[in-house]
């Protein structure tokens, strides 16, 4: 008996071993690149390390963070990066569940719609983003010949309608993901609901409010996580459009610019972990406040 | 189920509408790259006169002098580098969540959603420092390494998803059968996990592929500068020209052979982007 147990343990322990060995390579890699470099960051963002004078240096504390803190270039990128993220992501909501619904109930069609909303996912972004700028572009662009737009307009030269292009060139790379999500979502509701909600005479708008928005709650809340992190590090689009002009930069860019084109490491640095914190904020608002839960929590 | 015509009506709008808003920029891109410099700027959506020209200039000077050749092939080896290595390291560490017991699997799981959601602009200083002392600084490791820590997730959880899937009973009925375990996992094993690794391949590579901010951060010339970042740094012929047109056919073909690549496996790719979140 004591045997047997021992051969079973002896299985379990080589079983653990193999699954650490397994999962080392990959956790290294993913560690190597993440957590040493942001507590080098933290380490950095408390000296005074501007590479072009390397000779001045030394620890200064919080300084980094006060100058950040107290700066008005500080709040007003994290105001436009917020503004970006809330309004991208509440149109790639709606469009995304439009074309969810439309992709789940295609009474035609459907592989033209998902093979159409394929496109914008396979584009690189900085492509996509020369192609709306040379779109909206007053000098190449066929958008100020549309009717109904002054032929003049510069798109680029003016904070909010260079927000409502950028807004749009995101919308545009990023719905066919929180579609895709939202579409996974929308497969695992039982038909027999729905019938069930027929046969006792509700509308289509109450089957949607009151069936499938419930069940869809989950799938909702991990896309608009996932979408509302990523559209909170936008930096891409905001680059080759207007490169922060008009002030219309975001906290990425702000960080960009300490880091690789001022060499401004220390100040840099403060930035960087001053959007990492953000992220976490983001991150931890969704799951506790909201309840979204790792999406494999179910089945692990 | 009975549609009206009206019905019908309605919903071909709808698909109509959303072919044309997801293919108009690249349809304006590809019309971009044909127009001649005298009409780049007549605001046509469809070119007046069709010229190569565009095209013709990307390859000008061949290797050395082309400001296109080398970053295409850095963003070609990069992407393909950090593909094969990122599904290798998360094969085996899906295979282990999938498969193995043992403490540490909900850790590695929640481990790479945290990665997931790591903002890629916290790390660039720290890199751009350390990969200048390491001498990795604007060489293709410098830029595979960020990759690979940025696409292991995607890849270990859209791997997982699959791995569950797979009957693993097959590989001991093989070797009731009498195949070896070498056999068993080849000729069992492999082609059933095969659509799941390709699936993970393609997210990976586009990921890869689609990168700028560590391209432009972590690279100073055309020893690896892939192409989103050297197509931010485009000229014109002079200073008084744009360089509209040459980005234009650039982005063209970087982008065309990806659209197909995308269409023709549209069912794996949807099948792997939402893997990770079906099973919620």
């Amino acid at each position: 008996m004591s045997q047997v147990k021992a051969a079973i343990s002896d299985r379990a322990r080589s079983e653990r071993r193999l699954g650490w060995l397994l999962c080392a390579p990959a956790a290294i890699a993913m560690l190597a690149v993440t957590a040493y470099p942001i507590g080098y960051a933290i380490v950095l963002s408390l000296q005074q390390v501007d590479l072009r004078f390397p000779d001045e240096g030394g620890w200064v504390g919080l300084q980094n963070y006060g100058a950040v803190l107290s700066s008005g270039l500080w709040w007003t990128d994290l105001f436009n990066t917020v503004f970006l993220s809330v309004i991208s992501v509440s149109i790639e909501l709606c469009l995304g569940m439009a074309i969810a619904l439309v992709m789940h109930r295609a009474i035609f069609g459907r592989g033209v719609v998902r093979t159409s909303v394929l496109i914008p996912y396979g584009i690189v972004t900085v492509v996509a983003a020369f192609s709306w700028q040379f779109a909206f572009a007053p000098d190449t662009g066929f958008v100020n010949h549309l009717p109904l737009i002054a032929d003049d307009k510069d798109w680029f030269g003016e904070r909010f309608s260079a927000f409502a292009v950028i807004i749009m060139a995101e919308v545009w790379k990023t719905t066919p993901f929180m579609a895709l999500l939202l579409l996974a979502g929308l497969t695992t509701i039982d038909d027999g609901l729905y019938n069930a909600a027929k046969v006792d005479g509700a509308s289509a708008w109450q089957r949607f409010t009151r069936i499938t928005l419930p069940l869809m709650k989950p799938a909702i809340l991990v896309a608009l996580l996932f979408r509302t992190l990523d559209a909170f590090r936008i930096f891409d689009t905001i680059f080759i459009m207007t490169n922060g002009a008009q002030d219309t930069q975001s906290v990425s860019i702000l960080g960009y610019q300490q880091l690789i084109s001022r060499l401004n490491l220390g100040l840099g640095s403060a930035v960087s972990v001053l959007i990492f914190l953000c992220v976490l904020v983001i991150a931890i608002f969704f799951v506790k406040f909201l309840g979204a839960r790792q999406p494999e929590g179910s089945n692990a | 189920m009975e549609h009206s015509a009206r019905q019908n009506v309605l919903w071909s709008i709808a698909i109509a509408l959303v072919l044309i808003f997801a293919l108009i920029p690249v349809l304006w891109i590809i019309s971009l790259s044909f127009k001649t410099p005298a009409t780049i700027t007549d605001q046509s959506f469809i070119p007046t006169e069709f010229s190569l020209d565009n095209y013709k200039s990307l390859f000008e000077g061949g290797i050395s002098d082309s400001p296109f050749i080398k970053p295409l092939i850095n963003s070609l080896g990069i992407a393909l580098i950090t593909t094969f290595i990122s599904i290798i390291l998360a094969s085996f560490a899906a295979y282990a969540i999938a498969r193995l017991e043992f403490p540490g699997r909900s850790v590695m799981l929640a481990g790479a959603l945290a990665i997931a959601m790591f903002p890629p602009i916290s790390t660039v200083g720290p890199l751009f420092d350390m990969w200048r002392s390491l001498g990795l600084y604007d060489t293709w490791p410098g830029l595979i390494i960020p990759y690979l820590t940025f696409s292991l997730p995607l890849a270990i959880y859209t791997l997982v998803a699959f791995f569950r899937e797979i009957p693993w009973d097959l590989e001991k009925a093989a070797q009731m059968d009498g195949a070896t375990p070498f056999q068993a996992f080849r000729k069992v094993i492999v082609p059933l996990a095969a659509p799941g690794m390709f699936t993970a391949a393609i997210l990976v590579f586009i990921f890869a592929w689609n990168d700028f901010l560590f391209a432009i951060s972590l690279t100073s010339s055309d020893a690896s500068r892939t192409v989103p970042a050297a197509l931010a740094f485009f000229t014109g012929d002079s200073s008084f020209t744009q360089p509209t047109g040459s980005i234009a056919a650039a982005a063209v073909i970087v982008t065309v052979p990806i659209i197909i690549f995308v269409l023709l496996f549209q069912r794996r790719i949807v099948a792997g982007l939402t893997s990770g979140a079906v099973k919620g």
